[in-house]
This record gives C-alpha cells, sequence and structure tokens, in this order.
C-alpha cells in the first residue's frame, strides 16, 4: 500500500484544511463534517490527515490503546507490555457495518469451541484516542447512528449484551463525509459534529489543472512527489505540536467571549455548545497562528465553519447557511 | 452509435484495462445477458491476473475473510477463511444495479486503497431506474453498453496478448506533456463532469493508448480516444458551440471513423471543439433524461415507518432460527447453546476434554422484524386550470408535507402532470431541498392530463415496492381531466379513463390521499377519490393543519 496522498500538496479546498487542522489542535472541538460533491478530495484528506497526526503513546497491544495500565479496561489482557509510539488510530466505519463490528461483541468463535466468554473489541475500542472516519455518514442506518450518538457524547462505550457486561472508553474525534443531494443527516448527528465545511468542486479551469496535474505526478511519480511535499507536511505537523503546546496560554478576552455569545443568539442556534465550539476553534487558531490572544478577525474566520451547521433552520430552507453566518458575522463583528 | 462500434469500443477499453489495470480501475458494461455479453465475459478472463466473480449479496466475511464457523466447529479449533479481496485481482460483478449500498461502500473503499484491486459491473438493468451505484462507476474509468450489439457485430477480438503485454513492459516509459494535462482536464469540465477523477483517468487512459500504439507521449489521436471512452457516458452536458443550434440527437451521430479521417490532417494541437465533436458523438441520445432519472435513485437505508419486513440485523426480536452463519445473521448464542444441551452426554462419549460440543446444526440465527421505509410520491396536477385556480397553494400544501415527510425521515418523489403528459420531476429521495427546488420551479399551464398522473405514480409506486420502499400517493388536482392518455382532449374521455387508473391504484392498494384544489370541488373529484380508494380533502376548506392530520392519518394505514 502506497503512502497517502500528502496533506499539503491538496490545492484550495482551504475550510476544509483549516477545519482538519483545528481538531488535531483540539480534539475536544468533536470532530468535522465535510459535505460535498463526489470526486472533490473528501476521503483523501481524510486520510492524508492520519500521516499528518502526531503519533500518539499506547501501551503495546493494548485493545483500546491506552497509554497507562489504570486506563486499560479489566477485560483486555493484562497491561504489561512496553510503551510504544503508534501513529493516531484513523478507524474506517463502513456503511453497513453491524452493531457488533462497531461497539464489540462476545468473541462467538472462543465461546463456541472453547466455552469461554470473552469480550472481542469492535470498532469503537480501536478508535479510542484517535479519529473515526465515517464516509457517506448520511446514507448510515440509523440504528448505528443512535449508537454513535450515544458513545460520542459519553466518550464511553457501554456493551451490555448476550451476558456480557463491558465498559471502556471510547474518545474519538467524528470525521463525517457525505453528499448533500442523497440524504439529510440527522439534525442531532449533525450537531455532534464540531465542525462542518462545505466543499464543491473547483470551477476555476486552473486549479483544476493543477489538481490534476499533482495527482498524476503523485501516481506516476510517487517517491519524487512524496519527497518533495514531505518537508511542507513536517512542517505543518511541527505547527500542530507548537499550537497545541500553546493553546493554554492564548486568552480570551471578554469581549470575545461576548461576541461569540452574541453571535449565536443572533443565529438562533440551539444550545450552548455553538458557543463553545466557536470559542475553542478560535482559540486553536489563535493558538495555531502563534496568536497570544483571540481577536475578531480568529473568530470571524472560524464562525462559518463552527456555526453553519448549528441554525436552527427549516428543513426545506435552501439558502445556504454558510452564506448566512458570514452576513451575520459581518453584521455583529462589524 | 453503431453495435459494431460499441464493440469495438468495449475491446479498447479491454485492451487497455489490460495494460493498466491499476491505474484505470475497470469499467461499467451494461449489457444483457445473451451470447454478446457472454463473449465479452469470454474475453475479460483472458486478460492478464486473477479474476474473481463475485455477487451482489456477498457477505462481508466473504470479501474480506473471517472465521469460518462451520469449519471452526467441526474441527474444534479456529479456523480463517480466506476473503476474494485480500488478494489483488480483478472482481467481476455481476447483477451490478442490484448491488446494495453497504456492498457498493466496501468496494468503493476497496478501490480508494489502491491496492491493486479491478472492478468489472456487469450492469444487466432493464429499466432506466434501475442502475449500478454511482459511487462505484465513478471510480471505473470506462461505461459501455453492448445492448445494441448484435452477435454478427461483435466478431472482433481482442490484440494478440504478446503485444498487450509489450504495451504494459513500455507503459512506465510514457511521458505526459503538461498540455495533456491541460487539455483533458479543460475538456472534462465542458462536459460538466465535476468529478476530478474523470481527468485522472482519462489520462490514464491516454497513457495506455500510448503505450499501446508504442508511442513515447500519447499524440492527439490518443488524446481523442482516451477522451472518447473516459468522457462519454460521465457527461452532463454537451458543451454547446455558437453555430450548433439543433439538438444533438436529430442529427444522425456522425461515423467516429470520418471523424478521425477529418482530424488526421490537422497536425499538432487539435483544437478543443475537435474533441468535443469526437466525444459528444458518443454520448448516447437520450442522456440527459437517464441522468435526471438516474440521480438519486439509490437504495438508501435506515428504519422506516412503513410496513413490516422480517429482517436479520435490527428491530423487534422474532424466534431465532437455524440457519448457517453468513457474517451478517447475529448467532443467537443461548438458542444455539439450549439445541445442543440435550445432546452434550451423548456428544461427550466420543470425544474427552471439550467443555461443550456444538455442531454447526445446533447454530440458531436471530431474526428481526423491521419497517421499510416510506415513500411518499406527490402527483400534482400543474394544468392550466389548476394553475389559475391554487396551484400556488397547492404547493403550499406539498411543502407542509415535505416538512412532514422529513421528520418522519420518509422518502419523497414528485410527479407532475400537465399538458400532454406526466411528468417524474424528482424520483425518491430523501433530500428535501432538491423536492423543494423542482416544485417552486414547476410551471403552470395546459390541459389535464389526470390519467397519465395516476399512471406515473401507479409505475413509480410498483418500482419503489421492488426496491422494498413501501409507497403511499399523495395527488393533488381539481379533477377536470380534459387529456386522454394518448393525448387527446375530450373531458369525457379523459374521465373515463382517469376513473380506470384509479381503479388499477385500487388494485395496488396503494393507500392515497386526494386533495382536491378546485376552487368549488365538484362531485367527480370525489367520486375520483373513492375509485382509487383515496381519502378525500378539500383545498378550500382545509387548513394547514387538517391536512396534516389526513395525511397522517392515511400514511399510518400502511404502518397496519
Amino acid at each position: 500500500m502506497t503512502a497517502p496522498y500528502p496533506f499539503s500538496a491538496i490545492v484550495g479546498q482551504d475550510q476544509m484544511k483549516r477545519a482538519m487542522i483545528l481538531t488535531a489542535i483540539e480534539p475536544g472541538l468533536g470532530g468535522v463534517l465535510v459535505f460535498g460533491d463526489r470526486g472533490t478530495g473528501k476521503s483523501t484528506a481524510v486520510r492524508a490527515l492520519a500521516a499528518l497526526l502526531p503519533p500518539i503513546r499506547m501501551i503495546e497491544g493494548s485493545p483500546t490503546n491506552a497509554e497507562r495500565a489504570e486506563d486499560s479496561p479489566d477485560w483486555a489482557p493484562p497491561p504489561d507490555g512496553a510503551i510504544v509510539e503508534r501513529p493516531t488510530p484513523v478507524v474506517d466505519l463502513p456503511l453497513g457495518v453491524t452493531e457488533d463490528r462497531v461497539t464489540g461483541a462476545l468473541d462467538i468463535e472462543r465461546a463456541l469451541t472453547r466455552g469461554e466468554k470473552t469480550f472481542e473489541p469492535g470498532l469503537l475500542a480501536r478508535a479510542n484516542r484517535g479519529y473515526l472516519y465515517i464516509d457517506e455518514v448520511n446514507l448510515l442506518e440509523d440504528h448505528i447512528v443512535d449508537l454513535l450518538l450515544d458513545v460520542a457524547q459519553s466518550g464511553e462505550n457501554v456493551v451490555e449484551r448476550e451476558g456480557l457486561s463491558i465498559r471502556h472508553p471510547a474518545r474519538f474525534v467524528l470525521v463525517g463525509s457525505g453528499n448533500p443531494e442523497e440524504g439529510e443527516l440527522r439534525p442531532q448527528l449533525l450537531d455532534r459534529f464540531g465542525l462542518s465545511v462545505e466543499v464543491r468542486s473547483p470551477t476555476d479551469i486552473e486549479e483544476r489543472i493543477e489538481i490534476i496535474r499533482r495527482r498524476d505526478a503523485y501516481e506516476t511519480d510517487n517517491a519524487a512527489f512524496l519527497a518533495h511535499w514531505r518537508a511542507e507536511d513536517a512542517a505543518i505537523r511541527d505547527a500542530i505540536l507548537a499550537a497545541r503546546a500553546a493553546k493554554p496560554d492564548v486568552t480570551t478576552p471578554d469581549d470575545i467571549l461576548r461576541d461569540c455569545a452574541t453571535l449565536c443568539t443572533a443565529l438562533g442556534a440551539d444550545g450552548l455548545r455553538g458557543e463553545l465550539t466557536l470559542m475553542r476553534s478560535a482559540r486553536a487558531l489563535a493558538a495555531y497562528e502563534g496568536a497570544a490572544a483571540i481577536t475578531r478577525d480568529h473568530l470571524r474566520r472560524v464562525a462559518p465553519i463552527a456555526l453553519s451547521h448549528r441554525l436552527r433552520r427549516d428543513p426545506l430552507d435552501e439558502a445556504g447557511s454558510v452564506t448566512r453566518v458570514i452576513r451575520l458575522t459581518e453584521d455583529v463583528l462589524g | 452509435m453503431s453495435g459494431a462500434a460499441a464493440w469495438a469500443r468495449a475491446l479498447r477499453a479491454l485492451s487497455l484495462l489490460a495494460i493498466d489495470p491499476e491505474g484505470l480501475r475497470g469499467l461499467h458494461l451494461r449489457a444483457r445477458a445473451g451470447p454478446v455479453r457472454q463473449r465479452f465475459e469470454t474475453l475479460l478472463f483472458t486478460l492478464p491476473g486473477p479474476a474473481r466473480r463475485i455477487h451482489p449479496d456477498l457477505s462481508d466475511t466473504a470479501l474480506f475473510g473471517g472465521a469460518d464457523v462451520a469449519a471452526t466447529l467441526a474441527q474444534g479449533r479456529l479456523v480463517w477463511q480466506e476473503g476474494l479481496a485480500t488478494q489483488p485481482a480483478r472482481l467481476i460483478l455481476p447483477m451490478a444495479e442490484r448491488t446494495p449500498p453497504h456492498l457498493a461502500a466496501r468496494l468503493a473503499q476497496l478501490l480508494d486503497r489502491e491496492a491493486g484491486h479491478g472492478l468489472i459491473l456487469l450492469d444487466e438493468s432493464a429499466e432506466e431506474t434501475e442502475r449500478a451505484p454511482d459511487a462505484l462507476i465513478e471510480r471505473l474509468a470506462f461505461g459501455l453498453d453492448l445492448n445494441e450489439t448484435g452477435w454478427q457485430q461483435a466478431q472482433a477480438t481482442l490484440p494478440a496478448p504478446a503485444d498487450l503485454d509489450a504495451a504494459r513492459a513500455h507503459l512506465p516509459e510514457i511521458r505526459l506533456h503538461p498540455d495533456h494535462i491541460a487539455t483533458l482536464t479543460a475538456l472534462a469540465a465542458r462536459f460538466g463532469i465535476d468529478s476530478l477523477r474523470a481527468p485522472l483517468l482519462a489520462l490514464r487512459a491516454a497513457r495506455a493508448l500510448a503505450a499501446l500504439n508504442m508511442r513515447d507521449t500519447p499524440n492527439d489521436d490518443d488524446l481523442r480516444e482516451a477522451a472518447e471512452l473516459v468522457f462519454a457516458h460521465r457527461a452532463t452536458q454537451i458543451p454547446q458551440e455558437e453555430d450548433e443550434a439543433e439538438p444533438q440527437d436529430d442529427t444522425p451521430p456522425p461515423d467516429p471513423e470520418t471523424d478521425s479521417a477529418d482530424t488526421d490532417e490537422t497536425q499538432g494541437d487539435i483544437p478543443d471543439d475537435m474533441l468535443i465533436d469526437a466525444v459528444a458523438a458518443l454520448i448516447p441520445p437520450g442522456l440527459m433524461e437517464r441522468l435526471q432519472n438516474a440521480r438519486g435513485v439509490r437504495g438508501m437505508r435506515g428504519a422506516g415507518a412503513g410496513a413490516r419486513r422480517k429482517g436479520n440485523r435490527r428491530g423487534r426480536p422474532l424466534p431465532s432460527r437455524p440457519g448457517k452463519p453468513d457474517g451478517r445473521a447475529r448467532i443467537d448464542i443461548v438458542a444455539t447453546l439450549r439445541n445442543a444441551a440435550p445432546w452434550q452426554p451423548l456428544r461427550r462419549q466420543g470425544e474427552s476434554g471439550a467443555r461443550v460440543i456444538i455442531h454447526p446444526s445446533d447454530i440458531r440465527l436471530r431474526r428481526f422484524e423491521t419497517r421499510s421505509d416510506r415513500l411518499l410520491i406527490f402527483a400534482v396536477d400543474a394544468s392550466g386550470s389548476a394553475a389559475m385556480a391554487r396551484l400556488a397553494e397547492a404547493k403550499g400544501a406539498v411543502e407542509l408535507l415535505l416538512a412532514q415527510a422529513y421528520a418522519r425521515r420518509d422518502h419523497v418523489a414528485l410527479i407532475a402532470f400537465r399538458g400532454s403528459g406526466a411528468e417524474l420531476l424528482l424520483p425518491p429521495t430523501r433530500s428535501l431541498v432538491q423536492a423543494k427546488r423542482r416544485l417552486a420551479g414547476l410551471p403552470g399551464g395546459g390541459g389535464t392530463p389526470l390519467a397519465a398522473g395516476l399512471l406515473a405514480g401507479a409505475t413509480l409506486a410498483a418500482q419503489a415496492r421492488g426496491r422494498g420502499l413501501d409507497p403511499a400517493l399523495a395527488l393533488l388536482t381539481d379533477g377536470r381531466a380534459n387529456v386522454a392518455l394518448d393525448g387527446s382532449g375530450g373531458r369525457a374521455a379523459a374521465m373515463q379513463e382517469a376513473y380506470e387508473v384509479a381503479g388499477y391504484l385500487r388494485a395496488l392498494s396503494l393507500p392515497a390521499i386526494l386533495i382536491d384544489t378546485s376552487a368549488r370541488s365538484a362531485p367527480e373529484t370525489a367520486q375520483l377519490a373513492h375509485g382509487l380508494g383515496a381519502q378525500y380533502l378539500a383545498l378550500p376548506r382545509a387548513d394547514a393543519n387538517r391536512i396534516s392530520t389526513a395525511v397522517s392519518t392515511t400514511l399510518d394505514a400502511t404502518a397496519r
């Protein structure tokens, strides 16, 4: 399997790239939803992001990627492996996946052949401390969505079935992508995503040509292409690490909090999740750019991706919510 | 495009696939089973590399590997079974139009992984609304149609294997000129192809063609042929020339042979227009209609509120049944053990050591009862008489119902009838934004072909049933039919036909509601509702709430 397409080599799609970098800096944001047409590089960006993420430290062989022995669930094999560095897990959740595969279930083979009751961890365990990527998230079956909503909210996966009573931590960043033409996303799930981005096929011919040129170089002259972009990817990774370190020191002026609240009330966003996400993502952006405090400029740039999917919306309203957010941001922030 | 030309094109696609299987991924073939397709498949299996035949009901275990429960039990140790996709192979999928979304998603991911897998979709769809999943078609380089090709026309065969091998060896040497990239990308944009996979695949095809012709760099003929092969079936628009006013399908498509003869004279850079003509000639007539139909037709899943259906994955539990685990059904452990329990003393006599001895025949699988998705078909009368009266209000009522459909996660479809016939404005979808947009753009005027509208509704309902949806019809009309099915006028005949079609719909036992949009409701309309077995509601006296309540009651009747 070849190395994924480099993140920095993705042409355009600045909003999408910014949103992904922000979640890498602040995993608490709650993930990204990327909605757009086919062939716009949604999956490419997600896979590229995986290569960009700093590795995590974990106990070797831990089914939930635990770093410390006390985090290891009691059903897992004893946590006595060495501490190793592993790439941040990015787990694909395919459509049509069964509930067993997601939550984990009784290990049927062992139960039948050896009469032992053991737990076979599922995708949620593997995604702990990493990313869970759902392509075509709007086509996901409802019962799987319900399950994810619950786990994404509580950060814990609870399995009560087939005589098993198991719980383990499942904190992950949810990354979803989909094509809105094919179906709507349930509002409850929409709300669980911290940021949302709409991507379109670039209409500019030059930009399209550049994309094809790079992609072609990636496919035909892989080694040289990767070598060329590796440095830029490394620069972004360093910037992400630096931003993670700098994030606690970024100050949040009271004016900015007031702006966040005004903006969210003006947009009629439900709940307080909007304000929190707006503030957190602005802080991550400020940290990424090396600013000492959040400014209105940061707010202005993250508002569309943090708020556009939170508007109290009429399901039939087709006016672009991004446009509404931008217009209101201009009104509120001046 | 003649049958022989289609066959030549198919051969070309196959040769290119033989040269660059990784880059081109595969092809989508529309052809009914028959000698021509048989011949195509024979050639397909002569291509180098392993080929595996799969089928739309394939389980995940079979595709990706997993534990073989039956063998595990028989041998008393864990037996793994290798999946079809573990090794890179060309996967051949017949009956591709029946591919369930979850398999399509898995296969799409497999292709994206770039592990050397290819995919051949053999699409046997008979109707326009059936189609292999777009997500897969989009990832494959070629789209072929051999439905019009006769046995006599399918005589030509592939180049000699030695030539193909030589071309494959030559492929890494091919160098592209930056202009090639620009030309193909710009061309894709002019044909309204949004996805950037298309120009990439066309570049790959151009490379493979150059290799086949033993050139070091693709020339103009290679580019044109690559564009023809990759873009023709993807085009969503035909680039409009200033002087080309007449519609494409009126003129017979120019023969590709003469076309290339023309362009041979122009050495050097071929103008884009020439390329456009070459591709446009291959675009099948009626493409636009097919696109309209195909868009959004996709078996979407999700727990609906429709009729009950038995499944093995979710829903209300039913008693478990014996069966073979296939990786999708869940094993009911308790029932399995309970079934094995009485036999334990007997079985232990033969063996020792094992605590529980379970045989494959003991396995019980879980079954659940679920509800299928509901489809609400709106048949809207947009005739002159209705437009005069209250088309706007009818639209308002539909919007109200749409909002309700959204809350219930129903699918919606929109049929409009006016003038001489009915038109499917929106095939079944859950995208309400689309529904609203199509509705808003609905013009009024013309006669009232009520029978045609009802018939279109009935056809759509039957198709939806075939796909596991549970249809219901909401008919909005003033009931003043004056156009018969054959397009002739005459109120009496038109009404008579409408009653007949209504009887047909009633026989389908399709839950329906008729919303009378006329200013003064006529007794005929109520009679029509009776003929349909539909609930009748006169809009003049109906406010928003009454409409929603009435529709809910009607629709809930489906669930019972």
